[in-house]
Order: structure tokens, then sequence, then C-alpha cells
């Protein structure tokens, strides 16, 4: 978009003499992807900042409209890359509700043990990156370092380290094994000690804490009124999680508490994404020692899900059964109705508006992306801050691009 | 007294329909429900007044603002559907309002005025269906370019798209 468009509607020309324009982005090592932002400064202090989106919108929700609610979640995973099957979880979270499917305690299981593994997943590389934007690598090779074990445990169980595609409406792609049941449960079990390094390199780190610390505070009133949600708004005192409120998945059975912080700053931002990453260690260790016995698919006929691939070989009313899922004119019908159904996802309230028009695909499948909201808000956290607290404010909300622009 | 026995939710959504209704004298709204989440469909030229009423009765934030093109959708009589998700933050109470729309006359108030959250919200809803929202302070595309002309997720935008980006200017580095 063109300077002259992006000025600011509440800068008037009488307080632009003197200030000076600083394009920052869309390629810059801090913006992660592509964001772009359009500084107004005062010396060194930012009057004003007018952020500038869609270098990556690439037509998500058409395509949406254009697939069926199993293919589609080969692109929802590519909308928060850095969480993928949160977004996967959350989508059919949204199509089962809409089809009125009941799932198998067992799916129920996996698909919280992956949601928290997510959490961790997306709250490492979100303090990891900003302390590296910040100027200290230490910390982000930490992180990564248990990042990549997460991915080790997706690979075991879909195929994919990345973009996993593993859910499935009514189910999973797979069942998972015994050896990833081990796996997860290493994992917990060394995570502290990551944790008490992390902690002990970033969160008691004094340059880490006085860069951070009242910066960017974000009042209760604008948490809520701007819409923000899950970690960014939890730090300001909004005491809501979805998995507390509204339990979806094996949440009502676990027991663990929501975190949450009155600072409202970057810190505080970070305080409670370190804090809700020991929550989902203790959600995964509770589920994995529950983790139940049984089918993964939904519904004792099977007609929700796709059934097994031996049975697909071996049986004919196996072959059928697929058969009648996969062609798309005898697939189930979703109902003639609309459906608002959402999820915690790591950078918070994760939602799906799905459009049913009889057919097994959406008639419009709306995403409510947890950053587009976030990243709203940043012009008004931004304001009176240094041009160095750019930074570090981006990296506290956790802005991932191509969710923002889908 | 409140019940024992009945659903606090159910009481709730009660009061807060008693209190809508009293707040809001001669507009109908009509209300429904599918698996448990409470719809209501406002009249358009009403708009405004509903939404501050919504505002008033407990709705401190809006967690989506979007559109739908009915164009394709079965018999429906409209042509747009815009739909606001609210949410009590404090009960947790959701409600999904609806409005509907038909061309020629695609303009509706903003609901920046209640709640600031709409701005990127309305803005990407024009971006995609090209509703208009009056009254909204910086009102322009989101994410794609100013040059584009055309209205993309609307039913009779094809999947492929129309070409726009052979004809996007191009800026030689001379020129930027």
């Amino acid at each position: 978009m063109p300077l002259e468009l992006l000025e600011s509607p509440d800068l008037d020309a009488s307080k632009r003499e003197g200030l000076w324009t600083l394009n920052f982005g869309p390629q810059h090592p801090a913006t992660h992807t592509t964001l772009r932002l359009v500084l107004q400064l005062d010396g060194e202090m930012v009057i004003d900042a007018q952020p500038d989106i869609g270098f990556l919108h690439s037509g998500f929700e058409k395509l949406g409209e254009v697939l069926d609610f199993n293919q589609y979640v080969t692109i929802v995973d590519r909308m928060n890359y850095i969480s993928p099957m949160a977004n996967e979880i959350a989508w059919h979270h949204a199509v089962e509700k809409l089809m009125g499917i009941e799932l198998t305690p067992r799916c129920t299981y996996i698909r919280t043990i992956f949601a928290e593994l997510m959490r961790l997943h997306d709250h490492l590389l979100c303090l990891g990156a900003c302390v590296l934007d910040l100027g200290g690598a230490t910390a982000f090779m930490y992180a990564f370092n248990a990042r990549e074990t997460i991915y080790e445990i997706c690979e075991r169980a879909s195929g994919q380290r990345f973009h996993t595609s593993y859910t499935r409406v009514g189910g999973l792609l797979y069942d998972v094994t015994d050896d990833w049941v081990a796996m997860v449960k290493d994992f917990v079990r060394n995570f502290p000690k990551v944790y008490k390094d992390f902690e002990g390199l970033v969160m008691k780190n004094r340059i880490f804490v006085e860069r951070t610390r009242d910066v960017g505070v974000l009042s209760r009133e604008e948490a809520i009124a701007g819409g923000a949600t899950g970690p960014n708004a939890r730090a300001s005192g909004v005491t809501r999680d979805l998995r507390r409120d509204e339990p979806y998945l094996a949440y009502e059975d676990l027991d663990f508490d929501v975190c949450a912080s009155q600072g409202g700053d970057c810190y505080a931002r970070f305080q409670v994404r370190m804090m809700e990453m020991l929550e989902s260690i203790k959600i995964i260790r509770q589920a994995i020692d529950k983790l139940p016995q049984g089918p993964i698919f939904a519904g004792d006929t099977g007609k929700a899900g796709i059934p097994d691939k031996k049975e697909v070989y071996r049986s004919i009313e196996g072959l059928i059964h697929h058969f009648e899922n996969i062609m798309p004119n005898r697939q189930m019908p979703a109902p003639k109705e609309s459906i608002y159904a959402a999820t915690e996802s790591p950078n918070g309230e994760l939602g799906y508006y799905i459009v049913g028009d009889g057919t097994f695909r959406a008639y419009r499948a709306r995403t409510r992306p947890p950053s587009l909201l976030h990243f709203a808000l940043f012009s008004r956290l931004i304001r009176g801050c240094m041009l160095s607290d750019v930074v570090a404010v981006l990296g506290s909300i956790n802005i991932i691009a191509a969710e923002l622009d889908r | 007294m409140p019940n024992e026995t009945s659903d606090p939710k159910l009481s709730e959504i009660d009061t807060m329909k008693s209190r809508l209704s009293v707040l809001l004298p001669g507009i109908t709204l009509e209300w429904s429900e599918f698996r448990g989440q409470t719809r209501v469909i406002c009249p358009a030229n009403q708009l405004a007044k509903c939404l501050s009423a919504f505002r008033e009765v407990g709705f401190d934030q809006l967690t989506d603002l979007t559109a739908v093109d009915l164009l394709e959708y079965g018999n429906a009589d409209d042509r747009f559907e815009v739909v606001y998700c609210l949410l009590n933050v404090e009960s947790g109470l959701r409600l999904i309002a609806k409005i509907y729309l038909n061309e020629p006359d695609l303009t509706i108030p903003s609901a920046t005025p209640v709640w600031f959250g709409a701005d990127w919200l309305e803005r990407e809803v024009y971006d995609m269906y090209g509703i208009v929202f009056s009254g909204h302070p910086n009102f322009k595309r989101l994410l794609l370019p100013e040059e584009f002309q055309s209205f993309p997720l609307r039913k009779d935008y094809p999947v492929k798209g129309r070409g726009e980006r052979h004809n996007f200017p191009v800026i030689t580095r001379a020129e930027s």
C-alpha cells in the first residue's frame, strides 16, 4: 500500500511537523514473516504506527469453499504454522459441532495431548524468537532443541513433521502406537530441565526484564473491547480460557490452572506463556497416563469416520464404508445450518464460522484468527515507546503473518 | 429467586432477551437456537440501535465479524448475511447476531463506536464482500491492494481469479 494511504487518521498535520517516517518491513528479521509497519518517529520515540498487512494473503477461505471438510485440513495447518495441529483440531472441532459428531474417548485424549504439545511448541518459539530479536541467541537454541522433539513426536504419529494433516472428521488419520506414548512420556520427563534452563536464561535476565517491563502496556478494557484473547488477554487480567470456560475435548477430566497476570506489559505476556507451559506439561502428564483404549473414529456404525486401511483392503464392508465416505456424491451431508465454534489455540481464541449447505463441504469457512485482532491493537501498544521497543512488542503479541493474512 | 434445578445459562439467556425487548421497543428480533448456540436476526435498518443495545446488556467483546454471500445458497431470499459473534467476557455468554442485506444498498453503520476491535474486521469484510461500513474511522481495503477492483469471496468471483495479478503496476528499482 502506498505511503500516502497509510497516514494515520488520528494524526493531523499540525502534529506531523518535525516527525520522520520509518518504513519497517515487510522484509525485516524481526517481522519473522512478512508484515509492514510505517512508523512516525519523534527522535527515537514512536508517535504512531500504521500496520500494512496482506503480503501473505492466499485466499484460504475461498479454498475452504471448494475443498471438502477432510481436504481443507491440509490448508488450515498452514495458517498458524508454528502450531499446525492446533489449527486442525480447531477446524475439525467446528465441523464436528456442526455435524453433531461425538468423539471417542481415545480420540479426544490424543487430540488433547497434541493440542497441549502445540501450545508448548508455539510458546517456545514465541519466547525463543523474541529473545533472539532482543539480542540473546542462546535461549533461542534451547527452545528449538525442545521443539525438535515435538516435531519427532508429530512425525511418529502422522508421518509428517510440520504440516501433519492428522485430524479427520470424527477421528484421526492413524491411531498412535506404544512407542509414541513412550516418546511423549520421555518428553514430559525431560521438559522441566529445559524449562529451568530457559527460565534462568530469559526470565531472570536483567537485560531482558528491562527491555520488556512496562513496555507496550495493554489495559484490561482495551483487551476486552479490542478482541484480544489467549495469553495476551490473560496477561492483562482477563481470566478467560476456553479450556475451562467452554470445555471441549478431554479438558473437563483434567486438572489444570488458568494462568493470568495483571501487568499487561510485554514481560507479563511472556510470564503468562512461561506459566502456561508448565500447565501444559501437567495436562499432558495426566492425559498420557489416562489414555483410554478403543477405537479412534466416532460412532459404532463408523458412519462418521474413514475406516482403518486394513479393513478397507481386506473386507468388502470396509471398502464400501470407505467408498461412502470418500466419494463426493455419497459423503455424509452437513446440516443446512451455521455454527461458530472456537478452541483455545496457543495464540488465543481460534474460531471457525461454518455454513453448511447439505453437502460435505463448507458453503462458507470463516476463520477467526487471533493474530488479526492482536495486530490491530499494535498501534495502541507502541505509541509512546522507543524504536527499539517495536521488536519487543511485536514478539510479545506473537503475530503469525500466515494466520493474519490467510 | 433462581430455581435450583433450572440451567443457569438458560435463565441468563431469558434475562438477556427480556432486557433487550425493553431496550429495543418496536423492533422485532427473530430468535433461534442450534446446538446450544443462541442466534438472533436483527432488521438491517435498525442495526446501530441493536448493536448498542447488545453492548448495553453485557456483550463487551466483538469476537468476530464476518459475512456470507448467499447467492448460491439453496432458496435464500437475500444476497448477503453479516454475522456478529458477540461475547460477554464475564459470564461467557455468546450471541450470534445476523442481518441480511441486498444489492444495491450495501451500506451499514460501523460497529467501531461500540467495540473498537471491529476496525480491521469491518475492513476485511469490505475487502472480501464489498459491504460498506459508514462511520468507520479509517475505511479502506485491508488484505488486498488498493488497485484491486473485485470482491473475491463473493460467489460470482471465480476461484481461479480474474488475472488481476497481471495488471498490478510494476515499480522498477529506479522509481522506488
